[in-house]
């Protein structure tokens, strides 16, 4: 990784002295290994502190709105993963493709540092200790790139996305109601979910709208607070890219991205295998409307 | 003091929850959290610490205040009742016990806050002394004894045995309660003590954030610190969510909200976060308009306004929630260190 971070670094300073770039948006070293921050660098002395380890699993993209914003050119290091979260954003005009200088960088597996802490690395496999979204992950190919450093990448066969939602579908109404209330049950609305995740870049939510009716605080009904998740769902269906920082920086551990994979699992049954990201400007199946779609009715046969 | 060997505390949860609600770590989803006490939880009474503190117990994440039921022209007030169930919390630990110092302040002053007041009243707390301080740990920089924590009985466990130790009146009455189930543990107790006491201590000094310093933290520098440019690279990355916030133990800002039923109010209190957007929103708008002013006030708070107003005591306690749990790494260690804390050994 070392290397990389070297090759990432060199490459910057070049972009950043022949004024191309006007910052770099990549990652912090923190005071340990395991605790890098996302960080915008604005100049040569600033990146002395750029890190690229095993613990960058956090998705800039997001930061790349606020960014569109400002001043020049931004350089961004986007992961495989991340680069569908760009595509998105920039399909959504929420980035302004002009502003960004996508530098990809390669991702050997991001290491989650609840699973390390205090283990000894050098036992076991690298998979016991990959974050979650790790596991399923989309592949070593950049789908948004300027420009490309090579380097290592994970080099595991990704486990089936779906399986878990496919036991979930397997359940009856009732136990499945059961199994989402008693996992939403642990929500403390801190709202990281929404805050991080790439797909729900409202300028105002409408959860941190007063007048709304509804609150980003914790309800007074734990029903209507259970439905924060569902409704962000729904929001994001077919734009979540499964990128699974929901999951990753939840701190109850709720596995929320298994339902938005619910979502990705039946647009893919309803309209043919749709992947949100895999290029930008393409058109997700719920906005698109051909005459040869299926009818609601019959996406509702056979479903419980 | 007392003692009990640690294969028999189901027996003393038993007895502990036949007379009064027993709240005490349990683990569920592979998560750590206080809970209810029933015999067919996971309990998790040595789990190094909880994802939430046990401020919840006496100051609750949502609580109603007063209803109001709508039936024509009529508007009934439905005033709620004033919290008045006994219970006992156990294995709370150093730190979350001296957070209780800090909510006291807030809640027991004038005008004091009866809800949380009359939880204080009826809750007795069990701390458990730590013997697995965690790498993001450093209650020690606030004067916090890990192995030595307040509360209404001191528990600590050594070589499977939980000795036992009521520190307040209520403590004792709580220990008379239990009467036959608990031994003497005789002059074996203190040497256990001394040793479990030697033991936390090196530990403690092997942390990566021992010796950190807080001295950079005091009321002269208010506005110096408060003008530092470098609150603009800490908060730079700053999701605004607010888990620090839900996590902490001392955070205790809260909002007043209604829900409507459809046939009535329901007035309530939730926690509110500082990093959220409508946090103080005033009919001009906030006074904090961008992340950096919210992320300011978090810490500028728990260093500098608290202990101002409440004779150098700082609102923080070292539990190291938010250094786990921030899903950026930026928490109040970077905060310490990058304003004027100890930067290497």
């Amino acid at each position: 990784m070392q290397g990389t971070a070297q090759l990432i670094l060199e490459r910057a300073r070049e972009l950043m002295q022949s004024g191309q770039i006007q910052r770099v948006l990549g990652w912090e070293k923190g005071e340990f290994e395991h605790d890098p921050t996302p960080a915008f660098f604005e100049s040569e002395e600033e990146l002395q502190n750029f890190c690229y380890n095993d613990y960058c699993g956090a998705n800039l993209s997001k930061y790349l709105i606020a960014a569109s914003k400002l001043e020049g050119k931004t350089l961004v290091c986007i992961k495989p993963c991340d680069s569908y979260s760009l595509n998105q954003l920039i399909t959504e005009h929420r980035v302004n493709r002009e502003k960004v200088f996508v530098l990809a960088v390669p991702c050997p597996g991001m290491l989650d540092p609840v699973k390390t802490e205090g283990k000894d690395l050098s036992q076991g496999e690298r998979k016991d200790y990959l974050l979650d979204k790790c596991l399923c992950c989309k592949g070593a190919e950049h789908k948004i790139a300027d420009e490309t450093i090579e380097g290592p990448s994970l080099d595991l066969a990704p486990e089936d996305r779906f399986a878990q939602v496919r036991e979930l579908e397997a359940l009856s109404p009732q136990e499945r109601f059961d199994f989402w209330r008693g996992e939403l049950s642990r929500c403390i609305r801190c709202n990281a979910c929404r805050n991080v995740c790439p797909a729900c870049s409202c300028v105002k939510c409408v959860f941190d709208n007063p007048n709304s009716g509804v609150s980003s605080k914790a309800s007074a009904d734990d029903f209507e607070e259970n439905m924060f998740h569902i409704i962000r769902a729904f929001h994001v269906a077919g734009r979540c890219t499964d990128c699974g920082e929901c999951s990753r920086v939840c701190p109850q551990r709720i596995p929320l991205h298994l339902l938005n994979r619910k979502f990705i699992a039946d647009i893919d049954e309803l309209y043919g295998e749709y992947q949100a990201g895999e290029e930008a400007e393409q058109r997700s199946p719920l906005v698109n409307y051909q005459t040869t779609d299926k009818e609601p009715s019959d996406a509702l046969k056979g479903r419980g | 003091m007392k003692k009990i060997a640690e294969n028999r505390l189901p027996e003393l949860y038993q007895a502990l929850s036949a007379e009064r609600k027993l709240y005490l770590p349990l683990e569920e989803g592979g998560v750590v959290g206080y809970g209810l006490y029933s015999p067919e939880k996971k309990t998790a009474l040595t789990a190094p610490s909880t994802v939430k503190s046990p401020k919840e117990l006496f100051f609750p994440q949502v609580e109603g205040v007063v209803n109001f039921q709508m039936q024509g022209k009529n508007i009934d007030i439905l005033p709620i009742e004033m919290p008045k169930e006994d219970f006992v919390v156990m294995g709370v630990r150093a730190c979350d016990v001296r957070s209780f110092d800090v909510l006291d302040r807030v809640f027991l002053s004038d005008p004091v806050d009866g809800y949380y007041a009359a939880r204080r009243e009826h809750g007795t707390i069990v701390s458990l002394a730590c013997d697995q301080p965690q790498n993001s740990c450093f209650c020690e920089a606030f004067g916090i004894d890990a192995a030595a924590p307040a509360g209404d009985v001191r528990c600590f466990i050594r070589e499977g045995v939980l000795y036992w130790q009521a520190l307040t009146d209520k403590g004792q009455a709580l220990t008379d309660s239990l009467f036959g189930l608990l031994e003497e543990a005789g002059p074996a107790g203190q040497e256990q003590q001394e040793a479990f006491t030697a033991e936390t201590k090196e530990k403690l000094q092997a942390l990566p954030y021992h010796g950190l310093d807080l001295s950079a933290f005091t009321p002269d520098r208010l506005g110096e610190l408060f003008h530092d440019p470098k609150w603009k690279k800490l908060s730079q990355a700053c999701l605004g969510c607010g888990s620090c916030t839900f996590v902490c133990p001392t955070c205790q800002c809260y909002d007043v909200r209604d829900f409507d039923t459809g046939h009535g109010i329901q007035r309530y209190r939730c926690w509110d976060s500082c990093m959220y957007s409508d946090f103080t929103m005033m009919a001009h708008g906030t006074p904090r308009p961008t992340q950096l002013e919210k992320f300011r006030q978090r810490f500028m708070h728990k260093l500098v306004y608290f202990p101002s107003n409440n004779e150098g005591m700082y609102s923080c306690v070292g539990c190291g929630r938010c250094v786990r749990k921030c899903p950026i790494h930026m928490h109040i260690v970077k905060v310490i260190k990058a304003l004027g804390g100890k930067k290497d050994e």
